[in-house]
């Protein structure tokens, strides 16, 4: 069926791939070519070699957002992983109104970014004006800020796909391991979390990755204020193209840096976990 | 341990569930707390109830819609996330049905490339693609959709090269023998086939571009009356001098709701979509 099948290239491709072109794979050559050049508009680049890369990483706000990055990832996504999947071990028993629960549970994932944000900004500086304070005092307070906001976001997520994981584990082999004497923790590190470990390859794919392009969360709930100690990596290269004239070249160098990170970390991590899992 | 109370399960279970429902739905109910207070006693006064001379009635409402176009907004947000859903679904499911039945060198490497576009973040691309667009005047709500369809190609095609493979090839023969065309055969016998994993595609680009703040500010910006609610809502807090929380209040309610109304009534498909998103993506 091929054959007869080529000369429609241009109904069934064309659409997307002009589109495509338009607001991918030109924008996405530019860039890398536009990080060796300087520039302020992108027709009149003149072409500079490594001095951009060179610029980024001794940048001292950009090296302070990849190491707040990565405090907050790290956290992140720790503490997401652990209550999202205590939470679909407690919504996979037996108990009355699991689908209410897990209605609420996943509401805030839908909200976006920026609106997010801001409702947990005035919940936080509701909160510390009660001792007097602000957020924008002290980066801590951002700090935690930031790793509330991103877990009142994604644990419902997370939760929703450790449930469907749990789901698949068969009850056969709980009942086996119940038979042999297992303990219910037993039960849980050595039958059901091997079991679920596809899921779990995913969960902590989506929370890196969620957390390192973390953008609206970012703006919205601290701007990166006190003076950028809580800009986080992307923050950070929107405010060198934007907030800085003439920096626009170190801006995609930046850009750049941050793809190779995140395509990396995408890449390791999949690399890393899939050996762990067991086929059921 | 026997203790299932009247077939809630443990209670103890039931009641931590109970209590974190709680903790989960403060900010919801503290925004709409708040949204009826003058704006003065929302940073004096952020936890009581709305009573006596803090109650304003509607009046944070009538100041924030106005003051940033809510309607307007809702209506541009609405257009673009409906029209570009349903532009990526026609058009991404043809392709991805193309490639995945027409192999060639050309259609192999445009797979490879929808697919690597799925983990090249938008700051890569987000000055370059904004300067282009506005060189080309795509920096209207229909260049929006044209973007859209552009950007979250990879995701789509992917996701519905993934489905397209498990369907057996004789159904398409036989129609194909039976005289259709390969836009008849598509039209009338694969995309009826495709119809689960279009609507999961269209509840993950629904919910990436109703949400979106980047992509519309960049190209479209705040200075003209083409804002979407995030670029609303940021306009509101980003650009004044003295920041009116009470505004903020009542505009963030109304920014909640139709996602809420939203859920509420295609809830069953979202979480679907959503898991089966993440499983492939």
């Amino acid at each position: 069926m091929g054959k007869s099948m080529k000369r429609y290239f241009a109904i069934f491709v064309l659409p997307t791939l002009i589109a495509f072109l338009i607001a991918f794979v030109i924008p996405f050559v530019m860039g890398i070519y536009l990080s060796f050049c300087d520039f302020t508009t992108v027709t009149n680049s003149e072409f500079v070699g490594l001095s951009n890369y060179i610029k980024a990483f001794t940048s001292k706000e950009f090296l302070n957002a990849l190491w707040f990055t990565v405090k907050f990832a790290v956290v992140a996504i720790f503490t997401i992983n652990v209550c999202g999947f205590l939470l679909a071990l407690m919504l996979t028993q037996k108990i009355k109104g699991t689908n209410l629960f897990r209605t609420v549970f996943f509401m805030p994932n839908l909200i976006g970014g920026i609106v997010l944000g801001y409702i947990w900004q005035s919940m936080i500086n509701g909160v510390l004006a009660e001792m007097g304070v602000t957020m924008l005092m002290d980066p801590k307070y951002g700090y935690w800020g930031l790793i509330i906001l991103m877990n009142w976001q994604l644990i419902g997520y997370i939760m929703i796909i450790y449930i469907a994981g749990l789901q698949n584990v068969s009850t056969d082999v709980l009942e086996a391991a119940k038979i042999d004497g297992a303990s219910r923790l037993q039960t849980l590190c050595k039958v059901t979390i091997p079991m679920v470990m596809p899921s779990i390859t995913i969960c902590l794919f989506l929370t890196i990755a969620n957390s390192f392009k973390m953008f609206d969360q970012n703006l919205a709930l601290t701007g990166g204020g006190p003076s950028n100690k809580t800009t986080m990596l992307a923050l950070d290269i929107y405010n060198t193209f934007y907030e800085r004239v003439g920096f626009e070249g170190v801006g995609q160098a930046k850009a750049v840096i941050f793809f190779i990170i995140v395509a990396g970390i995408a890449m390791t991590q999949l690399v890393l976990t899939r050996k762990k899992e067991v086929e059921n | 341990m026997k203790t299932k109370g009247k077939g809630f399960g443990h209670p103890a279970v039931f009641g931590i569930l109970c209590g974190l429902v709680v903790v989960f739905l403060t900010p919801i109910f503290f925004i709409l707390l708040n949204s009826f207070k003058g704006k003065l006693y929302i940073s004096d006064n952020p936890f009581s109830w709305p009573s006596g001379e803090m109650f304003v009635g509607l009046e944070n409402y009538t100041e924030g819609i106005r003051k940033t176009g809510f309607f307007s907004a809702f209506g541009w947000s609405a257009f673009i996330t409906v029209a570009s859903v349903l532009v990526i679904i026609l058009f991404t499911s043809m392709t991805a049905w193309y490639i995945t039945r027409v192999k060639t060198k050309l259609t192999s490497a445009l797979y490879y490339m929808f697919v690597f576009s799925m983990v090249v973040p938008f700051q890569m691309i987000m000055f370059t693609m904004s300067k282009l667009a506005d060189m080309l005047h795509l920096n209207n709500p229909v260049g929006m959709v044209l973007l859209y369809l552009g950007f979250g190609a990879g995701l789509s095609v992917f996701m519905f090269c993934g489905f397209v493979k498990s369907i057996p090839l004789e159904i398409e023969e036989a129609a194909m023998i039976d005289g259709c065309s390969p836009l008849q055969t598509f039209f009338q016998v694969v995309m009826p086939i495709l119809k689960p994993t279009a609507i999961t595609v269209a509840i993950l680009n629904a919910m990436w571009i109703w949400n979106d703040y980047l992509l519309p500010y960049l190209v479209i910006g705040v200075s003209t009356p083409y804002k979407t609610i995030p670029v609303a809502v940021q306009y509101l807090m980003g650009s004044y001098g003295a920041k009116d929380y009470g505004s903020l209040m009542a505009l963030l309610v109304l920014a909640i709701i139709p996602i809420i109304v939203f859920y509420l009534f295609c809830q069953k498909y979202i979480i679907e979509g959503v898991v089966a998103g993440a499983v492939k993506g």
